[in-house]
């Protein structure tokens, strides 16, 4: 058959069954995204005939004839489509995954269309944005410009587009599987259909015998090495409780065997030619029976090597301690307040599933393009589990499709390197949505018990938190973020006399791991609901009870252990301003009425939280910085780019500390291969570690530009021949321009192409002919400091329908000096938009077997630009003594505060607390059974 | 998504070539087909190669093919007398998928999907529509699409029989109509969705879908009263449980937004509204 695709024929002779998607990116039309594969996202929209359509749903067989447009089809780099520009220059997106299928389906509204809020709302509900919270896309239809680029040598503070931006709305952006890779196989895995489970016999001669299969991997062939999907800087921050493939199946979906084989379809048939023999085993499905004796055991054939901290009680990590008397403290308390909350599984819903892609490069290294936070722990890990050397392994990727925590697991890469290393061939393994629901790990759910106890004056003595974690079959993350959940969540507020006892317990379901926050949202919906209540019990204004309580510089910050964390300071302090901001912005309101009617009641809300800003126990860094002819400058940097905006900002700090502009910055990135080193992009690190590092190597290239500069136009016109290359180090950094300055007569400054000498600019390329210039530094993460975050709400509630309609919503924050205004806005309204998911709709559920009854978009509801309303962000004014031009990570920390003080506002209009999230409409009017009874006597 | 257990896919062009082997499936709009994985099904039926017309008004009514996609459906409510249009109008809006879903997904595919959130079967409930069913070795029988849905993925069609058309009858076609719906969000899938028409005779009709595995339908002879419609509500004893709503919510919702529908209903007629349907 012969149809167009952005105007050229293609000739193609699609197999049964296929859709459009595929099709498309078989002939390698990459801006057609997979997102869901089930016409729920968005993420493929093409014009079909001019009118828009999931290409993931239209039968291939169909297409003779006809014509498609992809975004690169719309327009080009060069020569963008109108709503792509304007995409850019509202800065329209973070990860960039929705982009191209959001300007593609954008691109059909008429201008009644697009000046209808409500109407883009409703246009768009087949487009999902896991990262903006959609404002700025709104901003992009619209035509509202949020970005520019800056002036040179001025860039930091200013809003300057992302630098793939005009690839990323063109579609041309590469994200992990969109190159070509010749002769590839395809992996794809049969799941455990139970919870518990050893596999006693598999045969696999069927399948192997089947066409197209090149092999069949079962437990026989894994590595014995126990490893942790989970991964950190130290590798034994995580158990080691994990196996490539394991004879005992510990959760619904997990790995039975995999083949690999020609084509996805043809290892997909091949599995269910598996012949699998399983003794069935009792299974613990409820983390609050997990620990009671007599429980099946998750863990229990490990020994005290792979570090779980009790196996014979499905324990992976507790911790119990004191500060002062609590007991004692609460018995002599004017008001105590109790309560016990409920979070539940969240999925990360990146809309890049996970994939690898990986080869065999000339040498015979195992290469592996991934979709990772990670790709330097990943290699490291990799080559621990196969036993290679490290430096026969090289992992990098591409622009990422969302991450959020998620992406700092290994969940593909262990098995595409041993298909590659068996069959010698390219490989790759994609998941599937119905795989991310299923398999990928979710947000811990927790069970946490707060109580308070406080005197008349409403200064807290008593603190005492309980938290149960379901880490679910396999403990990655789970010890980490048991012990950050009750961290800054606690250390926030000081009190005298505070316990803590948490435990995280293995159950035989899905794994849970990293998730933004790292478990501080969970214990904060507890901790700030609970503190409401005491504002409620005490009568006093509840940001004035946080104004009594909170940490203020100078005080330790304690959970129990009073010697907890010395590295971690107060670089900078913002709390009270965020307060006041948040505070004076909902008396201030923002014009939204409420609406009318009898059953519907207005309530105001507030919670907060701080954050460290980096993750403890060293966080690494090993960056570059080196003049290119011509005046650009390239960076090699370990941080992976995945919506985090981390690339903008380091282009920022580079092209300010070398006077010149963002679009002369060429950031090469996230490849084992370029940068030297980096822990990966988690923990909120990638601007104050590897930014910080490149802020400094850039410095010292600066520096010894124009010590040359200064050379040359010393010794008269040109250079001479015989210079050494002149290296400079980052850690001898430092006011090197005025030490430049010093040396000579004239005014040395770094600029645009090169450094001007007095009114000389000597350009890049006469630095160069006396030898490469080029600084590298390194950056450990050994201090830390903290950022804030107060969130607020105005709501009316519908007792009736248990409708929770959002009239204003404001979030201050303190992220020290804000680099890029109009991304740290993005990130605070995406974190937003990700905790009212949390807060209102989202929950992985399982039946009673532990199968995950969720496994789609349709069941499992990612906020649309419908449910989320504006965000007003607020900035506080400080700058760190720590972060690079006094700046503070701001990516996990919105997130934090957002459920609590939504459940505060509901709390307030209904006069019942709600203790357990989703809030979804029917649990809201199952809360407002109360208000329904008597209407008229329910005035708040 | 690629389905791939299919091996053969086939395009009949006449009625006597449309009998599905064992393994194969009739292909619609695809929109559900291709959304999840169809474990089994070795073959695929399309229906396009038919040239159904979408839309036929005819002496009898309106008649809507099964490949009747929901924008060409959505297209033609301005023809539509406004009460009508204005419930086509709902109903479109009433499906999960956006309007780039719309432009593929057939009325026939949504009423034989029969989940209990499919608005088309909502539809056809309310006006009192027909199912003509093609039956194998060329005959056909009509059912009320009402009573063409049995349960959740569950269908009074035979092996062999194709869903030809909906056939709405001329007399419904003056009626006046009402719709509610609510989800657990704004727009999402629904949880309860009441659709009603009164004729000009009194003659009252209420379905109530998305909170019931499968339609209901509520007869009155003349308007309601609240108490009576509330009681008929009440006395549905089969309120679904999924993510998309607890059944007691979706009870109490559904006897709130019949009672809007009835006093819609009984009101005096509204000017008309503007269709809704349709998207970009």
């Amino acid at each position: 058959m012969r149809f167009h695709v952005d105007g050229e024929p293609v000739e193609a002779a699609p197999r049964p069954g296929q859709v459009l998607r595929t099709l498309l990116r078989e002939h390698g039309h990459h801006a057609v995204k997979k997102g869901c594969d089930a016409g729920d996202c968005g993420a493929c929209t093409v014009l079909l005939d001019g009118a828009a359509v999931h290409a993931c749903l239209v039968p291939a067989h169909r297409l003779d004839g006809r014509s498609v447009t992809t975004a690169a089809g719309l327009g080009t780099p060069d020569a963008l489509h109108p709503l792509q520009r304007a995409f850019v220059d509202a800065g329209a997106f973070q990860c960039g995954f929705c982009t191209a299928g959001m300007v593609v389906t954008a691109s059909t509204f008429t201008d009644e269309e697009r000046a209808d809020p409500e109407a883009l709302a409703r246009l768009l509900k087949g487009n999902l944005c896991r990262c903006t919270g959609y404002r700025s896309i709104r901003d992009g239809i619209c035509g509202v410009v949020n970005t520019g680029p800056a002036p040179a040598g001025d860039a930091a503070g200013r809003s300057v587009p992302a630098p793939a931006a005009v690839r990323v709305v063109t579609g041309t952006e590469p994200y992990t599987l969109d190159v070509r890779t010749p002769d590839l196989a395809h992996v794809a895995v049969l799941g455990s259909p139970h919870a518990h489970a050893r596999i006693t016999a598999i045969d696999t001669r069927a399948a192997e015998a089947m066409p197209g299969v090149r092999a069949v991997l079962t437990h026989h062939d894994s590595p014995a090495t126990l490893f942790s999907t989970g991964r950190h800087e130290s590798r034994t921050d995580d158990p080691d409780d994990t196996r490539v493939l394991d004879p005992v199946l510990r959760f619904r979906g997990q790995r039975v065997a995999a083949v690999v084989a020609d084509s996805l379809a043809e290892a997909e048939r091949a599995l269910d030619a598996l012949l699998v023999d399983y003794e069935v085993l009792p299974a613990v499905l409820d983390p609050e029976l997990a620990d009671l004796p007599g429980a099946p055991l998750v863990h229990g054939d490990k020994g005290p090597e792979s570090r779980i901290a009790a196996p014979e009680r499905n324990t992976v990590a507790e911790m119990h301690g004191e500060l002062g008397d609590v007991d004692a403290a609460l018995a002599a308390a004017d008001v105590v307040v109790t309560g016990t909350w409920r979070t539940p599984r969240v999925n990360h819903a990146a809309l890049e599933t996970h994939a690898t892609r990986g080869w065999l490069d000339a040498d015979g290294r195992l290469v592996l393009r991934t979709s990772s936070q990670v790709p330097f722990l990943v290699r490291d890990e990799i080559a621990h589990v196969l036993g290679l050397d490290r430096e026969r392994v090289r992992v990098f990727t591409g622009r990422i499709g969302g991450g959020f925590g998620g992406k700092q697991e290994m969940l593909t890469e262990d098995l595409v390197a041993l298909a590659v290393l068996r069959i010698g061939r390219p490989v790759q393994y994609e998941m599937t949505r119905e795989d991310e629901f299923r398999v990928a790990p979710t947000r811990h759910p927790m069970r946490v018990t707060v109580t308070l106890g406080a005197t008349r004056d409403g200064v807290l003595t008593a603190m005492a938190v309980d938290e149960l974690a379901d880490t679910g079959a396999y403990g990655n993350h789970g010890v980490g973020v048991m012990f950050h959940s009750v961290n800054e969540s606690t250390s926030v507020y000081r009190c005298p006399n505070k316990r803590v006892d948490a435990r995280s317990v293995y159950t035989h379901t899905l794994p849970s791991g990293a998730f933004r926050g790292y478990g501080l949202g969970q214990v904060a919906f507890a901790v700030e609901s609970a503190l409401d209540e005491l504002a409620r019990e005490l009568g006093i204004d509840p940001f004035d009870l946080r104004r009594r309580n909170v940490v203020v510089p100078g005080d330790p910050l304690v959970v129990t252990d009073p010697a907890g964390h010395p590295e971690l300071l107060y670089g900078s302090y913002g709390l009270d301003q965020c307060l006041d901001l948040a505070q004076d912005a909902l008396a201030r309101g923002d014009g939204v009425a409420a609406p009318t009617g009898p059953t519907w009641r207005t309530g105001t809300g507030m919670a907060l939280a701080m954050i460290a800003t980096l993750p403890p126990r060293g966080h690494h860094a090993e960056v570059a910085a080196r003049l290119l002819p011509g005046g650009d400058v390239e960076v090699d940097v370990g941080t992976a780019e995945f919506g985090n905006g981390t690339t903008t900002v380091h282009a920022q700090l580079v092209a300010t500390a070398l006077g010149t502009r963002t679009d002369r910055v060429r950031v090469r990135q996230s490849d084992t291969d370029t940068a030297r080193y980096d822990t990966g992009a988690y923990g909120s690190a990638g601007v104050v570690v590897a930014g910080r590092a490149l802020h400094v190597a850039a410095l010292a290239l600066a520096a010894a530009m124009e010590r040359r500069a200064v050379a040359l136009v010393g010794a008269g016109q040109g250079a001479s021949s015989g210079a050494s290359p002149l290296v400079a180090h980052g850690g001898a950094a430092g006011p090197t321009t005025d030490a430049a300055r010093d040396e000579d007569a004239h005014d040395v400054r770094v600029v645009d192409g090169g450094v001007l000498v007095g009114d000389r600019l000597v350009t890049a390329d006469e630095l160069l002919a006396a030898g490469p210039l080029e600084a590298d530094a390194s950056e450990h993460g050994a201090l830390r400091s903290v950022a804030f975050n107060v969130h607020a709400f105005r709501v009316a509630v519908d007792t009736a329908t248990g409708e929770v309609r959002v009239l204003q919503s404001v979030q201050a924050v303190d992220a020290g000096t804000v680099l890029n205004p109009e991304q740290l806005r993005g990130q605070v309204e995406g974190g937003t938009a990700q905790a009212l998911g949390t807060a209102l709709h989202e929950e992985v559920r399982l039946d009673a077997e532990g199968r995950v009854t969720t496994a789609a978009f349709r069941s499992y509801h990612v906020p649309q630009m419908s449910d989320v309303p504006v965000t007003e962000v607020l900035f506080a004014r400080t700058h760190d003594d720590l972060g690079p031009l006094g700046a503070k990570s701001m990516s996990e920390a919105p997130y934090n505060p957002v459920a609590p003080a939504l459940a505060n506002a509901v709390r307030d209009a209904l006069g019942v607390r709600p203790h357990a999230l989703p809030m979804t409409r029917d649990r809201v009017w199952r809360l407002a059974a109360g208000c329904r009874v008597a209407p008229s006597d329910a005035a708040p | 998504m690629d389905l791939t257990s299919v091996r053969t896919v086939r395009v009949p062009h006449r009625r006597d070539e449309l009998g599905c082997a064992p393994g194969e499936v009739l292909l619609g709009g695809g929109t559900w087909l291709f959304s999840e994985p169809q474990p089994g099904v070795t073959g695929l039926v399309d229906l396009a190669g038919l040239g159904w017309p979408p839309l036929t008004v005819t002496g009898a009514g309106l008649s809507i093919a099964g490949t009747c996609t929901l924008a060409e459906l959505g297209a033609a409510t301005p023809g539509l007398p406004a009460p009508v249009a204005a419930l086509v109008g709902a109903c479109c809006d009433a499906l999960l998928g956006s309007f780039t879903v719309r432009h593929a997904a057939t009325v026939g595919g949504n009423v034989c999907l029969a989940l209990p959130a499919g608005p088309m079967i909502a539809l056809a409930a309310t006006l009192d529509a027909d199912a003509l069913v093609w039956t194998p070795g060329g005959g056909e029988r009509t059912e009320p699409v009402a009573d063409l849905v049995l349960g959740v993925r569950r269908t009074a069609l035979r092996p062999g029989e194709v869903l030809r058309s909906v056939e709405v009858p001329r007399a419904v076609l003056d009626a006046r109509t009402a719709a509610r719906r609510i989800a657990l969000s704004p727009l999402g899938r629904s949880g309860a969705f009441v659709t009603g028409r009164v004729d000009a005779t009194g003659r009252t009709v209420v379905v109530v879908t998305a909170s019931t595995p499968r339609p209901h339908v509520l007869r009155f002879d003349a308007p309601p009263g609240p108490g009576e419609l509330a009681g008929a509500v009440h006395a549905i004893d089969d309120w679904y449980d999924d993510p998309h709503g607890a059944p007691d919510w979706r009870h109490a919702m559904t006897v709130l937004l019949a009672e809007e529908v009835r006093a819609e209903l009984a009101a005096a007629p509204p000017p008309a509204p503007a269709g809704r349907g349709g998207g970009a």
